[in-house]
């Protein structure tokens, strides 16, 4: 039996490393320096596996695995880089552009938003995927942020901060398959939420222009995150 | 040394693009000691000739016009480049995309005009019921994203391009800049 304390040794892209058996591929990659492309991940949120960018490859096994949300093991065999890899990593950021309406050059995140790092760091200078632009809305009835439906890539970011720090949990995903989308409360208008503090903190860990301080122009969001890690630290301090 | 042959085509643009090329300033003149312009919106040559090197494509393909113009364009040339957000993504025109034709028009000819609101019969080419990047409709050899791409970025691409050589396009621009 290993227990959550246990130092394993295993490999990532040849390089002996060793964590803690209660780490995941993600953690023990990035504590040695090793790049994993990540979407829906944010340090201090708990991890959800959601986007698939994560992905590694795992001697041994034909599938696919998300680092964010795999434990390592003893003497495994961890592949963060290859061509199989860049090839879904590729698919996936192509598909979350096609999936809805991100116009790049009129966006408040435009040239501050995790997406277009993403689609940078793959290569991805256009979407070999047929657009679908779907009709979607921009709710606006919050005093001061909106939701743009239309940049959402459902990474959950928001929903896990608002129910995790900030415990008002006012966000949810609603919908199935295609259909789904961001709610808050029970799907009403943000405006009239109940249970919405005001906070911010979904805005700002939001990783692209879906939401937004209200007022801000084009390429204007930039997104303060620090505070994340600071408010774990300090009720880590506390316990 | 015979020297290329480049043209530069406008679609469904804000021709933000074409200026973006103008900015490559003083360094067009290294350039046209390689290439000769041959068809573009800047020069005054009517017909797109029969064999082109390089093409640089502005904007998306939004009505039969820029579906007829694109077609040709491509079967008359070696290299053609998507240049800019429009053309690579179809961009700011592809916001009618969810609302369909009918509407658009009537907005646009109808409901914003006071005098004579009335649909265009003539002379206006029929818009396409979705407006689509270029490479939806024909092949795209090099993708050029940005709105619009930085003149450095154009320069670079085209001087890649000259030499033979395929540009690195992820560290020259990105969608959006
Ligand atoms: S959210 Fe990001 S990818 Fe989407 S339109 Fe805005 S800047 Fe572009
Ligand atoms: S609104 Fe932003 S944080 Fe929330 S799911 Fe969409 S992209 Fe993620
Ligand atoms: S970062 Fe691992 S699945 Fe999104």
């Amino acid at each position: 039996m290993t227990t959550p304390s246990q130092v394993l040794t295993l490999k990532i892209d040849g390089q002996d490393v060793t964590g803690r058996a209660d780490e995941t591929i993600l953690q023990v990659a990035r504590e040695n320096g090793i790049h994993i492309p990540t979407l829906c991940f944010l340090d201090s949120l708990s991890p959800l596996g959601a986007c698939r960018l994560c992905l590694v490859e795992i001697k041994g096994s034909p599938r696919l695995f998300a680092a964010c949300v795999t434990y390592i093991a003893e003497g495994m065999e961890v592949l963060t880089k290859s061509d199989r890899l860049n090839k879904y990593r590729r698919m996936i950021v192509e598909l979350l552009f096609a999936e809805r309406n991100h116009i790049c050059s009129i966006c408040v995140a435009n040239g501050h938003c995790d997406l277009q790092d993403l689609a940078r760091e793959m290569g991805v200078t256009y979407v070999d995927f047929p657009y679908r632009y779907p009709r979607l809305g921009v709710d606006a009835s919050h005093e001061r942020f909106g939701l743009d439906h239309n940049r959402c890539v459902l990474c959950m970011r928001c929903v896990r901060v608002c129910g995790e720090v900030e415990g008002a949990h006012t966000w949810d995903v609603a919908g199935r398959g295609i259909e789904a989308h961001v709610s808050a409360d029970l799907d009403f208008p943000w405006g009239d939420s109940d249970t919405c503090t005001s906070c911010g903190k979904c805005v700002q860990v939001c990783p692209t222009g879906a939401l937004f301080k209200k007022g801000v122009a084009a390429a204007e969001m930039v997104k303060h995150r620090s505070f994340l890690v600071r408010l774990t630290a300090m009720r880590e301090e506390a316990e | 040394m015979t020297k290329l042959k480049l043209a530069t085509v406008w679609l469904d643009g804000c021709s933000g693009c074409h200026m973006s090329f103008l900015d490559i300033d003083e360094r067009l003149l290294e350039l046209v000691e390689k290439v000769d312009i041959v068809y573009s919106p800047l020069v005054d040559f009517k017909a797109f000739p029969d064999a082109v090197d390089i093409t640089l494509v502005e904007g998306a393909v939004s009505n039969q016009d820029d579906l007829e113009k694109i077609k040709k364009v491509r079967a008359h040339t070696r290299l053609l480049v998507a240049l800019g957000d429009c053309a690579v993504t179809a961009n700011v025109p592809s916001m009618r995309n969810p609302f369909g034709v009918d509407q658009v028009v009537k907005r646009a000819y109808e409901e914003n005009v006071t005098l004579q609101p009335q649909l265009p019969t003539q002379a206006v080419p029929p818009l396409l019921k979705r407006v689509r990047p270029v490479h939806d409709i024909v092949t795209v050899d090099v993708h050029l994203p940005g709105c619009p791409p930085s003149a450095d970025a154009i320069f670079a691409a085209l001087v890649a391009l000259v030499e033979g050589r395929t540009p690195d396009v992820a560290a020259l621009t990105r969608f959006g800049a």
